[in-house]
């Protein structure tokens, strides 16, 4: 009888222990949003979206700089990032034999799990040092290269994941492989590969790493993509190592900005994805 | 879709109200980094068509930077060795004095207003031999001061600094063993303590670590309302940094200035001279390409020597001795 | 009636190239084969030039690189020890603290809770790795280094201070706290990879377990969580290779103290803290090198740890793993 009642114990002993390391796991994002509201929400005026930063001690100023900057970053990374991994991603799926993909998707894997400071100094090797400059372009491309592995796998495991009886219906009603691809399975998948891009896209909009030497900062208005721009993640960085408690301010204000940015990227691949998953069934 | 067009519209309007400003980039120094983005701002009130992007990056980077031409000009606390400046393949590298400034001992220790330090004290705390607050040496240089029974944290800087150079200077003018264990550099092998980034990071270190000390110069530590002490200067008197003593330390320098500007003033004689002053340079190139950029770049140079000066007080910066700037003006003639 | 000629002409040469080229799929397949490889010679690209701009650090220190303590840019001497063995040290740490976290909660999510529970709990960790490392900085700076400086370390020394891993002044910054902010930032990692593992275990294995008259939680731990061993070994290797190259929120907590220490509460450095406070500044040649040579080694140790992560998480979903 006692050994039973004492492996009972033990049962809800541990199971109420896994229940506790659920409720400090899942409570930790709380924690953060709470702590990023609490003192982020009070900077933000109008001033703080629309304003440059002025020196410090100053008060009034703003980031504004580094959201435009922010946008102008992802947006060169999504312009590079986005057609190489869909267009790579369709190779994969539609067109590859077996060694060929086998070593491409390796190396998008060995891509992915490359630390985001050494893409930083591939980045400047490859722009900064040859250009003479530090610049938006380089922070751009760096950003790329970390967007490209998360869309080349989702878009080619979404269109993977279309029934091969909608390629065989099409090329038997005579379409091409290339209409085929473009008309039916593309369209088919296309949830989920806009879902892969969002990720990609909330991915890259945190990352401080690689911009550190490449596009450095700025504290006006890059006047051409060929300058250093400001960026959020930098500038958080920048402001909160600081002994500035006006910089502290603003710092968890633009925390507070990005993070909103990225968790709702991130709620809305999700949304997309579901829908798709439910108007596929139907 | 949506999100490109929006940002699309926001580039190009943010792109139309900057699309006349010619960007100049510089880089270097975190030391004088408030009064010249306080002076960059002022020159682009007045010159609306220019735009100089000042990143303080630390000393190390102002010249590495320079060497590589990726910034328009540089700034640094360390004067560029002869070795250094012979790696610059494209030009010559000017040396212009902008302002002068101090380095204080910064610390957190509550309850206690001014504390002193001696030079070899002040080494033995960054060479980790003195630990403690309360180590008899502190307390021989503050006779009745209650220092308590703490450990030092010491603090210095992770990036490579002017500030840390001008530092390691002083220090290894007074100590002999740091001469020898440590050396002079933007970037030394510091043999204890937390790093902190640019001039910001150890302020911020230092204000949030109770009981510790850093190097900072003297406007971080006004800004910031933070406790510094008073160095032992060569004289023997205990002097704080403020624009007098500052500018006495530059008093004997000026009259034997060098061509090209590189001096120490470390450890200064004159009875209130503050012992680790320095001065801080811009790297100009003494060739600009780019006709509107050298045009902009010796319009700010000039205005920096005479207007700007009057800036550099209310920012606990001491300005340029005036035989000082007589000679820049002269060197302002050799930028091509 | 006459029969249409089925067979078409034999053509010249040049006109078949331009048939070739004329076929749609054939473009298609060339276009989208270049975009691809540019994947592969984009990544090949960026090993040769790590490897040639740590030339100069190569030449000068050999493998003496990997072992030397030495990092003085005066005297020009560099060694990558001590920044290997902070990485290695947070690192391990970090793990030490969410494996057991992570793994409890994916237990609890996979066995215990009821499915809509266990998929919004599931969604709101999965969030958290979105969250921007930059951000976890910022908090650890103000939120988790007080608490460390102030009641954590002065608790660590006052209970385990005889141990010369507690040893030193309490800063609140250093290996203990960067290792507690990687810990936080694994945890999603392995959360939700554990808990695919053990949902793939088949049902009859827990209900063979419970048949036997075990517990639910005996049923748990000594035959579900074997069973999906691999994969949660996968999920570790993989959440490894994530706090190996995390730069942002450890160098704003590490302390950047260029030394080797064996007390956790004291200052440290990780290769990728170094490489970010000092890439733009390394004045000479030889530093810059050496700068790059530490994160050639960086990129080598998380391209070994994610290698073996992908085998473990392959051969547990691909095949199944423990026979009976």
């Amino acid at each position: 009888m006692d050994r039973i009642a004492r492996r009972n114990i033990v049962n809800y002993v541990m199971l109420a222990a896994t229940g506790i390391c659920t409720v400090i796991t899942v409570s930790v994002l709380f924690l953060i949003l709470g702590y990023l509201v609490v003192n982020g929400w009070r900077s933000l005026d109008w001033n703080f979206f629309t304003k440059l930063p002025l020196s410090a001690g100053e008060a009034g100023g703003g980031v504004v700089n580094a959201l435009v900057g922010s946008g102008v970053l992802i947006l060169i990374a999504a312009l590079i990032g986005i057609p190489v991994g869909f267009l790579g991603g369709i190779y994969l799926a539609e067109f590859g034999g077996k060694t060929v993909p086998m070593m491409i998707r390796y190396t998008a894997d060995l891509l992915n799990g490359v630390p985001s400071i050494v893409i930083g100094i591939f980045a400047w090797t490859v722009i900064v040092v040859r250009m003479h400059h530090f610049s938006a372009w380089a922070g751009g491309f760096a950003l790329s290269l970390m967007m490209i592995p998360i869309g080349l796998r989702a878009t080619e495991q979404f269109l993977r994941g279309v029934p091969n009886s909608l390629r065989e219906g099409s090329l038997a009603l005579g379409a091409s492989k290339t209409r085929t691809i473009i008309s039916v399975i593309v369209p088919a998948a296309k949830q989920g590969i806009l879902t892969g891009m969002i990720l990609g896209v909330a991915r890259i909009a945190g990352e401080t790493a690689p911009l550190l030497f490449t596009s450095l900062n700025n504290q006006f208005w890059a006047t051409s993509l060929n300058q250093p721009t400001a960026s959020l993640p930098v500038l958080i960085y920048n402001y909160a190592i600081s002994a500035y408690d006006d910089l502290h301010r603003e710092a968890w204000a633009a925390g507070l900005v990005l993070l909103i940015l990225v968790l709702i990227a991130n709620i809305a691949s999700r949304w997309v994805l579901s829908r798709g998953a439910s108007t596929q069934r139907g | 879709m949506k999100k490109q067009i929006l940002w699309i519209s926001i580039l190009t309007a943010a792109a139309s109200t900057a699309a006349t400003a010619e960007t100049i980039n510089a880089a270097g120094a975190t030391f004088p980094a408030p009064i010249y983005q306080k002076w960059f701002e002022e020159f682009h009130k007045a010159h609306a068509d220019i735009q100089i992007n000042y990143q303080p990056i630390g000393s190390g980077g102002g010249i590495r930077q320079i060497t590589e031409g990726t910034v328009d000009f540089g700034a640094s606390d360390m004067p560029m060795t002869d070795e250094q400046m012979s790696k610059v393949s494209k030009f010559k590298v000017l040396h212009f004095p902008t302002v002068l400034g101090g380095i204080v001992p910064t610390y957190n220790v509550p309850g206690v207003p001014s504390i002193n330090f001696s030079g070899a004290t002040l080494a033995g705390i960054y060479l980790g031999s003195i630990k403690k607050w309360n180590d008899p040496a502190l307390v021989k240089d503050n006779p009745g001061a209650k220092l308590p029974n703490e450990d030092i944290t010491v603090v210095h800087r992770s990036d490579g600094s002017g500030t840390s150079f001008v530092f390691s200077d002083y220090l290894a003018k007074v100590s002999p063993e740091w001469k020898t264990k440590v050396g002079v550099n933007t970037s030394v092998n510091w043999p204890v303590g937390l790093g902190g980034k640019g001039n910001e990071g150890v302020s911020g270190l230092v204000k949030q670590t109770p009981f510790s000390i850093g190097y900072v110069e003297l406007i971080y530590a006004v800004q910031n309302k933070m406790e510094y002490g008073a160095m032992k200067n060569k004289a023997g008197n205990f002097v704080k940094a403020d624009f007098n003593t500052v500018s006495d330390a530059a008093a004997g320098a000026a009259k034997d200035m060098p061509a090209d500007f590189r001096v120490s003033i470390t450890d200064a004689p004159g009875k209130n001279a503050y012992p680790i002053a320095s001065f801080t340079w811009l790297l100009i190139p003494d060739k600009i390409d780019n006709a509107t950029k050298k045009k902009s770049i010796t319009d700010f140079l000039q205005w920096m020597m005479t207007a700007g000066q009057g800036d550099a007080q209310a920012l606990s910066y001491a300005p340029l001795p005036k035989p000082v700037v007589v000679k820049e003006q002269k060197q302002l003639a050799l930028i091509k | 009636m006459a029969t249409v000629a089925v067979t078409a002409p034999p053509q010249s040469q040049p006109r078949k190239l331009v048939n070739f080229f004329r076929d749609g799929d054939q473009i298609a397949h060339l276009v989208t084969f270049l975009f691809a490889a540019s994947v592969f010679l984009v990544t090949v690209f960026l090993v040769y030039e790590l490897w040639i701009h740590s030339g100069p650090s190569r030449a000068k220190f050999g493998f003496h690189f990997l072992t030397s303590k030495t990092w003085d840019p005066v005297a020009d001497e560099f060694g990558a020890l001590p920044f290997i063995y902070g990485t290695v040290v947070t690192s391990f740490i970090a793990l030490i603290i969410s494996v057991p976290l992570g793994v409890g909660a994916a237990i609890f999510l996979s066995e215990l809770a009821p499915p809509r529970l266990s998929n919004s709990c599931t969604f709101l960790v999965e969030l958290l790795a979105a969250v921007p490392s930059v951000i976890f900085g910022l908090l650890a700076i103000f939120t988790l280094v007080p608490i460390m400086r102030q009641y954590v370390e002065p608790f660590l020394k006052h209970t385990l201070g005889f141990l010369p891993q507690f040893e030193g002044p309490a800063y609140g910054v250093g290996y203990l706290t960067a290792s507690m902010i990687l810990s936080v930032m694994t945890f999603p990692f392995i959360i939700s990879i554990s808990r695919e593992a053990l949902l793939a275990v088949p049902r009859e294995q827990r209900e063979a377990a419970l048949a036997l008259g075990a517990t639910q939680w005996e049923s748990t731990w000594q035959v579900v969580v074997p069973y999906a061993r691999l994969g949660i070994i996968g999920s570790i290797f993989l959440a490894l290779a994530r706090a190996l190259g995390e730069t942002m929120a450890v160098t704003m907590v590490i302390g950047n103290d260029t030394g080797i220490h064996t007390s956790l509460l004291s200052p440290g450095y990780t290769i990728a803290a170094m490489i970010a406070n000092n890439f733009t500044e390394a004045t000479g040649d030889v530093f810059l090198s050496a700068l790059v040579e530490l994160g050639l080694v960086l990129f080598a140790l998380t391209m070994v740890l994610n290698a073996a992560a992908q085998l473990l998480i392959i051969a547990t979903t691909g095949k199944g793993s423990k026979q009976p």
